[in-house]
């Protein structure tokens, strides 16, 4: 089976996210005011897996090898057909 | 005697580096391209700055997933010395060579200009040719130099004498106007290995081991190891 895989890395809670921060100042030169901003970073890729959960350990797997530094990253997978 | 510099796609400060060591260490030193892997071993191995796989997903994260890491992970454990500079800073975390990571600059851009570092650590084989609180003056060039660390992470390294340098005013004094890219407690040298065997710094050493480059200050570093490594065999 294929399945679509969506990788969502983003930044702890806490984590100072310097561009989010950038970001939201140049919205605010802009006129948009906004009570909080953060960054994230989404990867689509497709793979070929017996089953969604075999699909989303695998994608699990490459979060943990190189898409996110455990540090300062957390991560969601979301798997659809 | 015989130390290393591993080069990756897109390191640039590969040459600079192997200069500072045969020129002016007059160290004999392989110019070792990262897929040839290492074919024998070495008594010191540099990770270069530059940017390596053009800093994509996170500076040093696939330079850090190529194999030659794991003959470099393999000379951390035998207790050989390994330095990463800058984006070998970077790379090292990556792979796990110290705690904590390096990631964007609390004001995100990039800054060059030269910094002062505290010395925190005198005895390690990186450190030895300084003394505790020497002020040195060296330069920076990065955009991931913020180092970042859990505070427990941070207590351990504080407790372990594992920092080797924090960035601090000229009079030495560490206060956060001195530290330029927002680092956990200022610190932006790190010791790791069982023996203290491994550093990163995102300061640039090599840029500052000849006078004529304005200091001369970072050559210390160089010599440090290469006493280390005599005093061994």
């Amino acid at each position: 089976m294929k399945y679509d895989v969506t990788i969502t890395i983003a930044l702890k809670e806490g984590m100072l996210d310097p561009e989010a921060r950038a970001i939201r100042h140049a919205l605010a030169n802009l006129g948009f005011e906004t009570e909080a901003l953060r960054t994230a970073r989404l990867f689509r890729l497709t793979l070929d897996a017996p089953s969604a959960e075999d699909a989303a350990a695998e994608a699990e797997k490459m979060c943990e090898r190189l898409l996110a530094n455990p540090v300062i990253h957390h991560y969601t997978v979301e798997v659809a057909e | 005697m015989r130390f290393a510099v591993v080069q990756f796609g897109g390191s640039n400060c590969d040459r600079d580096t192997l200069y500072v060591l045969e020129e002016v260490c007059g160290v004999d030193t392989d110019l070792v391209w990262y897929k040839d892997g290492l074919q024998r071993n070495y008594d010191g191995i540099v990770l270069p700055g530059g940017f390596s796989y053009g800093d994509y997903l996170r500076a040093g994260a696939i330079a850090a997933r190529t194999p030659v890491m794991q003959d470099i992970l393999r000379h951390a454990r035998e207790g050989r010395l390994i330095l990463g500079i800058c984006n070998g800073a970077q790379i090292g975390s990556e792979a796990g060579l110290i705690p904590g990571t390096f990631t964007l600059n609390a004001y995100p851009k990039f800054i060059s200009r030269h910094v002062y570092l505290r010395v925190e650590n005198d005895t390690s084989p990186f450190t030895a040719g300084y003394r505790k609180g020497d002020v040195i003056r060296v330069p920076i060039a990065h955009k991931e130099g913020r180092y970042v660390a859990a505070p427990d992470v941070v207590d351990r390294l504080n407790r372990e004498d594992r920092i080797a340098f924090r960035f601090c005013d000229e009079n030495g004094a560490v206060t956060p106007e001195s530290n330029p890219n927002g680092s956990t407690e200022n610190i932006t040298g790190v010791l790791g290995g069982d023996m203290c065997n491994v550093m990163v710094m995102m300061p640039h050493p090599e840029r500052a081991s000849e006078s004529a480059l304005g200091s001369d200050a970072g050559i210390r570093i160089f010599t440090s190891m290469i006493a280390h490594v005599e005093q061994q065999k």
